[in-house]
């Protein structure tokens, strides 16, 4: 090996220092299809409604791909080693999402309700913003450890974001759930969507510091290491206060949601299977209690076990203190409607649905009209940003960015599930909504932050390390050569 | 920290992956089953989305369609509605098919897979979808002549007119009736409130029931046909003008009790034929008696009785009792007791007497045509039973001929024409109490021996004077009137 011919190959020891790929290129060439394919779906809903291309699906095209163009401009330039799958996943969600969206606007069913705006242009502008965040988070946040100084100004802000639908005047309740708070001017706001992402962090920071302590000083108890009463104490408190959510809120979703990622945070710290036992006792024990006075709840899930029975009562108008929905039924019958290939754009009914057609119960229209090949199309692209989130979790050199990885693509993953699986009919229907597809300016806008501190960190794991300063010994070398 | 994440990333994957398996459920194995739910709107939305095709009558449509606002493109409507509804039944926006329009939904509304060639070249050439057709059997003026009658009369009942030789529904008739456009599709408001009005709870002449088919009535004495066809196929009488042995006053089998005629009748030992033209109780139910439960349960059965019928649409099942007593039998055999029939029975009776002994499958569904009109279907008559030889069917042909000519049936006589028939009055309530139900079956008879059409009537709850119910005073006529369209129309 001659050290004057070739200065970059010469310390090969250094991992990484081959030169990863950065994959932009790659990314770039995936953009296109996201962009490419929501605009085919456009012009088919239109062509299916009207007979004619939509006269929008110039400026959405221009709109859609400025706003993916803009998203990879700022990969390119602030993360270049970022995952490359993640940026073009989100916008293809988006993107399909807002031809739903604009679909369910065209419907006359939804036209004739009293409730009805124009959800589209709304949506269309949430999107932007959600890519502006996304844009901060990667130009503002250079290196995602930052985060870890902020551990409980983060508890904190979560705390004000959870509880703030409960102030009263602030808090807007809709249909029995109070997730929701009201801005005047401005519109509602669903806190519990950005709340995810800080809790996250505060978990992170957390466990990062606290995992030893809860991982080693425990006892072996029937083939479990049991914790320490004390360790037990966080645990307890953010199942408290998922219950709280649950019984104050009727959230059923927020706090499965919360408590799962938890669960999930906790069990990567410390290593320990006890804790998912304890997480499963628990939740369940708080599921069945709350339930088994709060009938909301217990609407949710009678409408689970027997939806026919529901649509039955809701269409007799049976008043007894309940709200009796025909949602799951309708939902059901969207996607049995569907069938293998769908209907095709435009041409379904899932607007009977009603209510929450195009935000919580968005799937059916999917499942309807691109049916079951499209949905598990979607399920798989929900799946496929999972999986970058955990090997970005894998990848990660920090525990605190495994921890936060981990956190938010578990997080995402129970969201998708709860939802899908709710609007589905697995598991009882709860008040959230898939992310990206669904029309709702808080759940966009916080799951494009969430994809860009995923990128953050995959950028920071896939890096190659910086060439190291010259190294002394080899220098050395060079001077007894002759 | 790997391993761990790595168990996350598997529940993760068995997250994702019990959303597929369940979207592959909902989608794929119930899909049919969630797809054409009733109570799915987008059911009815296909039904209403192209005009629905028309059911046939003597070649000309008795519906139609017309075009409407809102989630249904097209509702339904009807000519003459009241006269055809026990034929049509209804199909309704807001309340969903029934009868006819229910069970030839597929051909009406172009869905069904025999059609799927003819609408995937449609949709390939940019037409739109249309329904087939459905020929009926039914004759136009037949089914006038029972509707006017039972209007004219007043009281509610039934007529069913039968082809003997095929089993074609000439006639069907119900009244009072109710007309299907009332509730096609107006406006939810106005329909609703019309259905209001049509439902038993409501309307105690029950107008939306088919009697034809769906109730059952105690036959009374038209059931003796079916005693008579019983005594000479099991050989308890050869002929019909030899002398029974009937005792009179008859007490009945194993009782003390005595079966009365209605009236100081002669029949003491009288022959069949002289006991069917004066309806002896005595002579039948002691014929029904000492044939037996069984014996009379066969013939019965193959008459038809026990079994629903569907012509396409289901009729109930007439009853005749199984494990009676033999005095049980005997009231049975007169058709009284527990022996009940729908008035397509007692055509059918009548009909089977007709073709000499051979029962034909009743039906009313000549054809299903697709919207081109070609046949995609055709109805073959079929052969249902021999409820008894050509012999005995002719010796009992002659005695419902002396019925009409020289008996209780006389009301029925058209001149130049053979009618054989039968009256019935039949008792019901408690204590016979209430009115009686009067029956008439009858068929008439061309010169070359074959039979074009056989009817059966009942009028039930009569407000009359008792003793003016007799099926021959106010059942013959119609009877006699729906024969003479039949035969006019032949000519």
């Amino acid at each position: 090996m001659s050290s004057t011919t070739n200065p970059s190959t010469q310390h090969t020891s250094t991992i990484g220092a081959i030169g990863a790929p950065s994959r932009r290129n790659t990314e770039l060439a995936l953009l296109v299809f996201a962009v490419v394919i929501p605009v085919f779906a456009y012009a088919n809903v239109g062509l299916a409604l009207d007979d004619q291309v939509p006269a929008g699906l110039l400026s959405y095209g221009i709109g859609l791909g400025l706003m993916a163009g803009v998203g990879h401009l700022a990969v390119r330039k602030f993360a270049p080693y970022a995952d490359p799958l993640l940026l073009p996943i989100a916008t293809l969600l988006n993107g399909i999402g807002l031809v739903a969206i604009w679909r369910l606007d065209q419907s006359e069913r939804l036209q004739a309700s009293r409730t009805f705006v124009e959800a589209a242009p709304r949506q269309l502008m949430y999107s932007a913003l959600g890519v502006a965040l996304f844009v901060a988070v990667l130009f503002f946040l250079k290196d995602h450890r930052v985060l870890q100084r902020y551990t409980y100004i983060s508890m904190a802000g979560a705390l004000v974001l959870l509880l703030l639908p409960l102030v009263p005047g602030l808090g807007h309740n809709v249909f029995g759930a109070r997730i929701w708070i009201k801005i005047p001017g401005l519109g509602t706001l669903q806190p519990g969507e950005f709340a995810k992402i800080v809790l996250a962090v505060f978990f992170a920071g957390y466990l990062m510091v606290k995992r030893d302590a809860l991982a080693l000083a425990s006892r072996r108890f029937m083939g479990l290491y049991l914790p320490r009463g004390r360790d037990l104490g966080p645990i307890i408190v953010v199942w408290i206060i998922s219950i709280l959510i649950l019984v104050f809120e009727t959230d059923l979703g927020t706090s499965l949601l919360f408590f799962g990622m938890f669960v999930i945070m906790l069990y990567v710290a410390t290593e320990r299977t006890s804790w998912i036992v304890f997480g499963l006792l628990m939740s369940a024990a708080g599921a069945v209690g709350v339930a088994s006075f709060e009938p909301h709840i217990q609407t949710r899930v009678q409408a689970w076990l027997d939806p026919m029975r529901e649509f039955e009562l809701s269409r007799a108008g049976v008043q007894d203190g309940i709200v009796h929905s025909e949602q799951a039924m309708q939902a059901l019958w969207a996607f049995g409607s569907g069938g293998t290939l769908g209907t095709g754009w435009g041409q379904g009914n899932s607007d009977l649905i009603g209510f929450a057609a195009n935000s919580d119960f968005i799937l059916a229209t999917f499942g309807e009209e691109i049916g079951l090949a499209g949905v598990m199309a979607l399920i798989l692209l929900y799946a496929l940003i999972v999986e970058r989130g955990v090997r970005t979790a894998l990848a990660a050199r920090d525990p605190f960015g495994k921890l936060l990885a981990i956190g938010l693509s578990g997080a995402f993953a129970l969201q998708v599930f709860v939802v899908a699986g709710g609007v589905m009919g697995l598991i009882p229907l709860t008040g959230m909504t898939m992310p990206f597809l669904a029309y709702g300016g808080s759940s966009v806008i916080a799951n494009w932050a969430l994809i860009g501190i995923l990128l953050r960190i995959s950028d920071t794991a896939r890096r190659p390390a910086p060439a190291p300063a010259a190294n002394p010994d080899a220098e050395m070398t060079q001077v007894v050569r002759p | 920290m790997n391993k761990p994440l790595r168990r996350v990333a598997i529940f993760c994957g068995l997250l994702m992956l019990a959303l597929l398996v369940r979207n592959n459920w909902i989608q794929y194995a119930q899909a049919d089953k969630l797809r054409t739910d009733e109570n799915n709107r987008r059911v009815a939305i296909e039904r209403y989305s192209s005009p629905r095709g028309d059911i046939i009558v003597d070649g000309e449509p008795i519906t139609g369609h017309k075009a409407t606002k809102g989630d249904f493109a097209y509702k339904r409507t009807y000519k003459d509605g009241a006269m055809w509804a026990p034929v049509t039944g209804y199909v309704s926006q807001a309340f969903g098919a029934n009868q006819l329009e229910s069970i030839e939904d597929g051909i009406l509304t172009g869905n069904d897979d025999r059609l799927f060639f003819r609408n995937t070249l449609d949709m390939l050439t940019g037409k739109n979808k249309e329904g087939g057709n459905v020929v009926t059997t039914l004759n136009g003026a037949a089914q006038k002549a029972a509707y006017e009658g039972l209007k004219k009369q007043g009281g509610k009942g039934s007529v069913v007119a039968l082809e003997p030789s095929t089993g074609k529904i000439l006639a069907l008739a119900s009244f009072p009736s109710y007309d299907p456009s009332t509730i096609a599709g107006n406006s939810l408001d106005t329909d609703t409130k019309n259905w209001q009005k049509l439902q038993k709870k409501n309307n105690p002449d029950d107008p939306m029931l088919n009697r034809a088919l769906r109730e059952v009535y105690p036959p009374g004495s038209t059931f003796k046909v079916v005693t008579a066809a019983a005594a000479l196929e099991h050989g308890l009488v050869d002929d019909a003008d030899q002398k029974t042995e009937t005792p009179l006053p008859w007490i009945m089998t194993g009782t003390r009790t005595e079966l009365k005629n209605d009236g100081n009748l002669p029949c003491k030992d009288a022959t069949l034929r002289e006991a069917l033209r004066v309806s002896c109780n005595t002579v039948f139910g002691k014929a029904g008696a000492d044939l037996g439960n069984d014996k009379m349960l066969e013939t019965a059965r193959k008459f038809g009785f026990t079994e629903e019928q569907f012509t396409p649409v289901r009729s109930s099942a007439s009853v005749f009792s199984d494990n009676m007593e033999p005095s049980q039998v005997a009231l049975s055999s007169i058709g009284q007791f527990n022996t009940a029939a729908t008035p397509l029975q007692m055509a059918m009776v009548s009909a089977a007497v007709a073709n000499n002994g051979t029962l034909m499958k009743p039906y009313m569904v000549d054809e299903l045509q697709s919207p081109g009109l070609d046949t995609i279907e055709k109805t073959d008559p079929e052969e249902l039973s021999e409820p008894m030889s050509a012999k005995n069917a002719q010796i009992l042909q002659s005695m419902m001929e002396t019925v009409v000519n020289d008996g209780t049936g006389r009301n029925a006589q058209i001149p130049g024409v053979t009618v054989g028939g039968k009256t019935g009055t039949a008792q019901h309530g408690e204590n016979n109490s209430k009115n009686p139900y009067a029956w008439f079956i009858s068929y008439a008879k061309s010169d070359d021996g074959s039979s074009p059409v056989a009817v059966a009537v009942v009028i039930e709850d009569e407000d009359a004077v008792r003793g003016d119910i007799s099926g021959g005073g106010l059942a013959a006529p119609i009877a006699k009137s729906v024969m003479e369209a039949v035969i006019k129309s032949k000519q």
